[in-house]
């Protein structure tokens, strides 16, 4: 692990991205969907910040993986949940990093078998480099690349911080 | 240790043929697969692409409309491609042997084969034959054979159970009827017991009972009203009538009698205990219709459930 590079702060980019939104979603009409697990805590803390009506949904990818035949399938308990019409509304899809892209795409084919969406944006608290597709964020506050073999990945302390932590493949 | 013909050797599931020796972690692995996979039902789109291309033959030795369509239903919201045999209509009346049937479907690429037998351990030959052939590409799901094991029903009555009562550890559960030639009852003792319930009993008249149950740790009554006393759970199982040779039974009245699930019977089980059935139900012979439709039973909920936990086992097996 690189000790020169620092860990971005969650909080702090948590707030950066809601400032960012702000002024580009409608808070009676907008929806948001957090991809599970790190997205869905980032979704809550920003449906908190920019006062959105609607209920944030979650979405659990797996299902839809394109390496699903690599990686089998691994019980995980967390199950999709769409609290809103997804035909017409207007959506942001909300992950903690962006890095290949393909989890976006995974995300974006699920939405569309619960309808069709009139817009999709995304929205990341960081975007680490390394796109394997066409993907870009729409609202993202930072970037910094990590070497291929480190994982990036949001947690939740008890008392609801969200801190970043490098976790060696 | 005997290594379980189920498990390749990373001890994931290749197939599965019985729930018998298979360990706790790899039943609560498959139960906590199933619960996201009952989301896709409330979807617009029924459908998620995990087996998307690969090719599922239901081969249904044994007539079984519902089984059948549970799977076919599982597959196919998998987006699977579903091909179903009906065979004692089929090949086999022709005189093909169960190996060849299977080698010619494997030869049109099949992915994975459901398949219900009236002979016990047909799914393991079919198995043991893909293996020893180098076609371990090729996954088996036992969906009944003979006396055996129906492990796909035994676990989704895991799943129900874990739904409404969550935590195995702390139950009493009765299994009523015909365990003599029930596959089902097989595979919920060896769930049951592998999960930690500590009491499971058994109650069935002596002539419905195998010699030697109480060795897969059970307790066994003959007296419905003493078994059932402050149960969590009641399981009954289908008198089989198609089954029956002999005089087992004096008459179907005479079971209901003795052995029938009413309303006052069940009174003696815990108020919130829940009642369940594998279907198809015989109203007035081993379950009362007012008990069948009432508010403790949970046997539609079971067939839903089925589906997930269907789903679940085919995408676990097909991803191993």
């Amino acid at each position: 692990m690189s000790a020169t590079k620092q860990l971005p702060d969650a909080e702090a980019l948590c707030t950066a991205l809601a400032d960012a939104m702000r002024g580009h979603v409608d808070p009676a009409a907008t929806a948001l969907v957090g991809i599970h697990t790190g997205g869905v805590w980032v979704a809550e803390r920003l449906h908190a910040a920019l006062g959105l009506k609607i209920p944030p949904g979650s979405i659990n990818v797996s299902f839809y993986r394109d390496d699903y035949s690599q990686r089998g399938l691994h019980a995980n308990a967390k199950t999709s949940h769409i609290p809103f019409d997804v035909e017409g509304a207007h959506i942001v899809i909300v992950d903690d990093v962006l890095h290949t892209g393909r989890t976006i795409r995974a995300a974006m084919n699920e939405l569309f078998d619960y309808g069709r969406p009139a817009k999709i944006d995304l929205a990341v608290l960081t975007d680490r480099g390394g796109r394997e597709l066409p993907i870009a964020p729409t609202f993202c506050p930072h970037s910094q690349s990590w070497p291929d073999a480190q994982i990036l990945a949001l947690e939740r302390a008890d008392d609801g911080g969200l801190s970043f932590r490098l976790i060696k493949k | 240790m005997q290594k379980s013909p189920q498990l390749n050797s990373h001890g994931e599931l290749q197939h599965l043929l019985t729930i018998e020796g298979l360990p706790r972690d790899v039943l609560t692995h498959i139960l906590d697969a199933a619960a996201p996979f009952s989301e896709v039902a409330e979807r617009e789109v029924k459908k998620v692409p995990l087996l998307r291309g690969k090719s599922v033959f239901n081969l249904f030795f044994e007539n079984s409309t519902r089984t059948r369509t549970t799977f076919e239903i599982a597959a196919k919201r998998l987006s699977a491609d579903v091909i179903n045999l009906n065979i004692n209509t089929s090949s086999a009346n022709k005189g093909e042997t169960l190996l060849d049937t299977a080698d010619n479907l494997a030869a049109m690429q099949a992915d994975m084969f459901v398949v219900r037998h009236a002979s016990s351990g047909a799914p393991f030959l079919i198995a043991q034959h893909m293996a020893a052939t180098g076609r371990d590409h090729i996954h088996v799901v036992n969906a009944g054979d003979g006396r055996h094991a129906h492990p796909t029903q035994g676990l989704l009555d895991m799943y129900t159970i874990r739904h409404y009562k969550t935590d195995f550890t702390q139950l009493t559960i009765a299994i009523v009827g015909d365990v003599l030639h029930s596959r089902v009852a097989r595979s919920q003792i060896h769930a049951l017991t592998t999960l930690g319930v500590p009491e499971v009993r058994v109650i069935a008249p002596k002539t419905l009972l195998p010699t030697g149950i109480e060795r897969l740790g059970v307790r066994v009554f003959h007296d419905m009203r003493e078994g059932l006393r402050g149960v969590d759970v009641v399981m009954m199982l289908r008198l089989q009538n198609e089954r029956m040779q002999g005089a087992l039974l004096p008459s179907t009245q005479e079971y209901f009698k003795s052995y029938g699930l009413t309303p006052e019977k069940l009174a003696l089980a815990k108020p919130d205990a829940i009642v369940m059935h594998p279907g198809p139900m015989n109203r007035g012979v081993e379950i009362d219709s007012a008990v069948a439709d009432g508010g403790q039973a949970v046997i539609l909920p079971q067939v839903t459930f089925g589906i997930a936990v269907r789903m679940a086992v085919m995408a676990m097996l097909a991803g191993n």
